[in-house]
């Protein structure tokens, strides 16, 4: 069904504009025109679907679910709902602290503020449809398990005495979950809101990656990826992760960056380290967790992550080489 | 007179959120009063883990987006 993106590409570009399927030019605007049909049609499915199911995900019903359960099956329980709970990166500074109110471990409430940037629907469904199946499986198993991993770290390591005093003195009210409209036109109505949001919130982010993977793609020859970032450059891994981390994006809108890679033919390993890089650790959201926590808890999340990334595509590139 | 309170750290969505309620107000021609809670301890303490939230009269009715316009209205009335 989606192939229809692609001859509408076709169409657009190599009939009625004219230009030659082989120029430059001709192939960046093809990759442009379909991915950017694609991805928006995908993210405005995708987040209206999520936003009719959305009240049964709620973040303040996660915290109900993890709490009281035993450790291993929280932090697997709290990786997966990060992946499929929606939140806005502001939130992630009261969820932190209503997680713990609620008496859930640092590192379980950790797990599940790793992954939730990291892996999402929205990026899973485009990274399907756009990449396969495989590529999206492996992107997700490895985001989870950074997530896992970074939990049970600071869940050894005690770093409990890392977070800001203040936090563990907050008292939560009864969790308030606000009024939901349950009839159909009051879904429809809450996701077509949802749709809204999160487009307004993302779409420069997808515009930007779409318009980075199109160059890549048309201009930039295959020879010198090869060169500087193919399978047999051991350092490639280490600087696609130094790169990814100033840059922040969106994890739908480094999926067509990701793209372009993977087809001059860097290794998926180097490709996966440089968009967690991208997603998984930014400068906003650095500062607002600095609100809780202190900054030496930062720089060891900041750190672990970089060396995680690292870590993923290495054992990537091992096992898929 | 209403009064409202919209809770969240200061992110786009809970600017958005306050300047909505204001707009609605004024084109509706209801007197309110607006305030942004910024502080952890007292959203918190509202129950409220996804911002940004609105309280109305001391009573959280929203959570978690930036609600639509004709909800808004609706609390105006």
């Amino acid at each position: 069904m989606l192939e229809i993106f692609g001859t509408f590409a076709d169409r657009l570009v190599y009939a009625w504009m004219g230009l030659a399927p082989d120029s430059r030019l001709g192939q960046s605007m093809h990759f442009f025109v379909e991915d950017t049909t694609k991805i928006f049609f995908l993210l405005v499915s995708v987040v209206f679907i999520m936003g009719l199911f959305r009240t049964w995900l709620a973040p303040e019903k996660v915290r109900g679910y993890i709490a009281g359960k035993s450790h291993g099956a929280g932090y697997l329980l709290a990786v997966t709902l990060g992946a499929v709970t929606p939140f806005c990166s502001c939130s992630s500074v009261p969820l932190f602290i209503g997680f713990l109110e609620g008496g859930i471990p640092l590192g379980v409430t950790m797990a599940f503020l790793i992954t939730s940037p990291l892996v999402n629907e929205v990026a899973v469904v485009i990274l399907t449809s756009i990449m396969g199946w495989k590529m999206a499986t492996v992107y997700v198993v490895t985001g989870m398990g950074v997530g896992i991993l970074g939990g049970l770290l600071i869940d050894r390591l005690h770093l409990e005495r890392w977070v800001e005093g203040y936090v563990w003195s907050i008292r939560m009210g009864a969790v308030a979950m606000g009024e939901v409209d349950g009839s159909l036109t009051g879904r429809i109505r809450y996701a077509w809101g949802e749709v809204e949001t999160i487009v307004r919130r993302i779409w420069v982010y997808v515009l930007v990656g779409i318009g980075l993977g199109s160059a890549l793609h048309g201009y930039v020859p295959r020879e010198i990826f090869l060169e500087y970032a193919g399978a047999d450059n051991p350092l490639a891994v280490p600087a696609a992760v130094l790169m990814g981390l100033p840059l922040y994006s969106n994890a739908t809108g480094i999926i067509p960056v990701a793209e372009a890679l993977l087809d001059k033919g860097v290794p998926i390993g180097t490709v996966i380290a440089f968009m967690m890089s991208v997603v998984g650790i930014s400068v906003p959201e650095f500062v607002m967790l600095r609100k809780v926590l202190k900054p030496r808890m930062l720089v060891f999340f900041g750190l672990f992550l970089a060396i995680a990334f690292i870590g993923v595509g290495y054992l990537l590139n091992g096992i898929f080489a | 007179m209403k009064s409202f309170k919209v809770l969240g750290p200061g992110c786009k969505n809970c600017l958005t959120t306050a300047q909505l309620i204001e707009a609605r107000a004024e084109k509706l021609g209801v007197e309110i009063t607006l305030e942004k809670i910024t502080d952890m301890a007292t959203i918190l303490g509202f129950g409220v883990m996804s911002t940004p939230g609105v309280v109305l009269n001391g009573k959280v009715i929203h959570v978690g987006s930036v609600p639509g316009a004709s909800h808004v209205d609706q609390w105006l009335r």
